[in-house]
């Protein structure tokens, strides 16, 4: 067993510090070590996206970064995507169009959309549709979590979580 | 996952190294796209794991019109097509770089490591063959270039010796009249693997009519990413036409070797092999007038 090593992070604001095998993925971490369980383990080969952080800025898998890759980074999980106790827009529109059923894949997806919203604002359907082509849903059939996505970006709540 | 030891490297150097000193113990790690899921499922073992995402020359991107494009090996996909004049002027290696995985792989996985996983079904490799590349590799004697079409040996293996890897990738400033395209069959629209892909590059005359130049390559095809000289060259100095594509069609066709596999029959990947050269080459021409 290799030994532990110390990571430092930036995690949703806050400055966090923890221990990692240099095995464990920042997955694992977030949600055995951290009890952030919001981001969820799916496939853990980087197929379905139900575990999708902002890791500097960009959009990840986290079952693809190794925890001891994320010393010195940024990460907003989705945990961090809520504006002091107030959902998203994003979650709010989730929640108004029933862009879910099981809820599993619904982390990613929201994650996965605020990277979207946060390079291009105002993106047309066909943008929405491929960006989330790495976030796989078997219950709903996308077509509710599209509406969601796109009338989030029109909502002008979103403009204000930018100011 | 299998227990290993973790390096974050900082010099050209200290990775050849680890890596003389480890063997085949050892792996180099930039996007991890590949290597984390293949340590995971117990297809490749590692004691150490070389984290090369810190040194300058695996992740800068230089460019200069005219000069030409280098880019670290450990350069993810969107830093390339985020960068508004590279993508510009490297059309094919664009056309890759957005196809392969979702967002998500594109922000980690970089083109060195695709290369470097070696798969006949790699989406850059096509293009980078097509736009003629170089790798650029270190080891202990020092640096050595390779063209990216004999850089694949095999299927997962390549022309990486002990204590070498995969330092940057060079590509030539596209000439006047150039235009490249990457396309793949897939039986999707998107996040699927290549039942054949084909890069191909022209250059064409000052007129925009005729080949001076032009490059083809197939992806999943063969048992490594396949460059047909011969179908290229077949181009040089004809008109641009139905037929003389069509020929270079064929001929690529002919080069290609498949094999059965879930993903397709071989019998149709060589129907395929001769469809998508062609619309390759259609798009290349297109960007090439457009240029």
């Amino acid at each position: 067993m290799s030994n532990k090593v110390r990571v430092q992070t930036k995690l949703n604001g806050h400055d966090v510090e923890f221990l990692a095998e240099p095995r464990q993925s920042l997955l694992e971490v977030l949600r055995d070590t951290l009890n952030l369980t919001g981001a969820k383990e799916g496939c853990n080969n980087g197929n379905c996206g139900a575990c999708n952080v902002i890791m500097n800025g960009v959009l990840v898998n986290s079952c693809l970064v190794l925890a001891v890759e994320a010393d010195g980074a940024e990460v907003t999980t989705i945990e961090g995507i809520s504006l002091a106790g107030e959902l998203h827009p994003l979650q709010k529109k989730f929640l108004e169009h029933a862009a879910l059923q099981c809820g599993i894949c619904t982390p990613g997806f929201i994650v996965s959309a605020k990277a979207l919203l946060d390079k291009h604002p105002d993106p047309t359907e066909h943008e929405v549709r491929m960006w989330l082509s790495g976030n796989l849903c078997r219950c709903t059939g996308y077509d509710k979590i599209v509406r969601a996505v796109l009338d989030a970006a029109d909502s002008p709540e979103l403009e204000a979580t930018r100011a | 996952m299998q227990a290993f030891d973790y390096v974050r490297a900082s010099s050209v150097d200290e990775v050849v190294s680890l890596l003389a000193q480890n063997g085949d113990q050892a792996r180099v790690l930039s996007g991890g796209t590949d290597l984390l899921v293949a340590l995971r499922e117990g297809r490749r073992q590692a004691k150490l794991v070389i984290d090369v995402k810190g040194l300058a020359e695996t992740s800068r991107i230089d460019y200069a019109p005219g000069k030409g494009l280098t880019f670290g090996a450990a350069v993810p996909c969107h830093r390339l097509y985020d960068n508004a004049e590279i993508a510009a002027a490297y059309p094919g290696l664009m056309d890759a770089a957005t196809l392969i995985g979702g967002v998500q792989i594109q922000g980690r996985a970089s083109m060195g490591g695709n290369l470097c996983n070696a798969s006949p079904a790699a989406d850059s490799i096509p293009a980078l063959i097509a736009h003629s590349a170089i790798a650029v590799i270190a080891g202990p004697s020092g640096t050595r270039e390779v063209p990216v079409e004999e850089f694949c040996i095999a299927p997962g293996r390549t022309q990486l010796q002990n204590g070498e890897f995969l330092v940057s990738l060079r590509v030539p400033a596209p000439a006047p009249g150039f235009g490249a395209a990457y396309l793949r069959f897939i039986p999707r629209n998107e996040m699927d693997i290549a039942v054949v892909g084909v890069g191909a590059s022209v250059t064409l005359d000052e007129s925009r009519t005729t080949f001076v130049a032009a490059r083809i390559a197939l992806g999943a095809v063969a048992p490594t990413p396949l460059y047909v000289a011969e179908a290229g060259a077949s181009l040089v100095g004809k008109k641009v036409s139905a037929e003389a594509i069509e020929e270079a069609a064929k001929i690529a066709q002919a080069a290609a070797r498949p094999i059965t596999d879930m993903r397709g029959t071989a019998e149709f990947r060589k129907h395929l092999s001769a469809v998508m050269t062609r619309r390759t080459l259609e798009k290349a021409i297109a960007r090439a007038k457009a240029a």
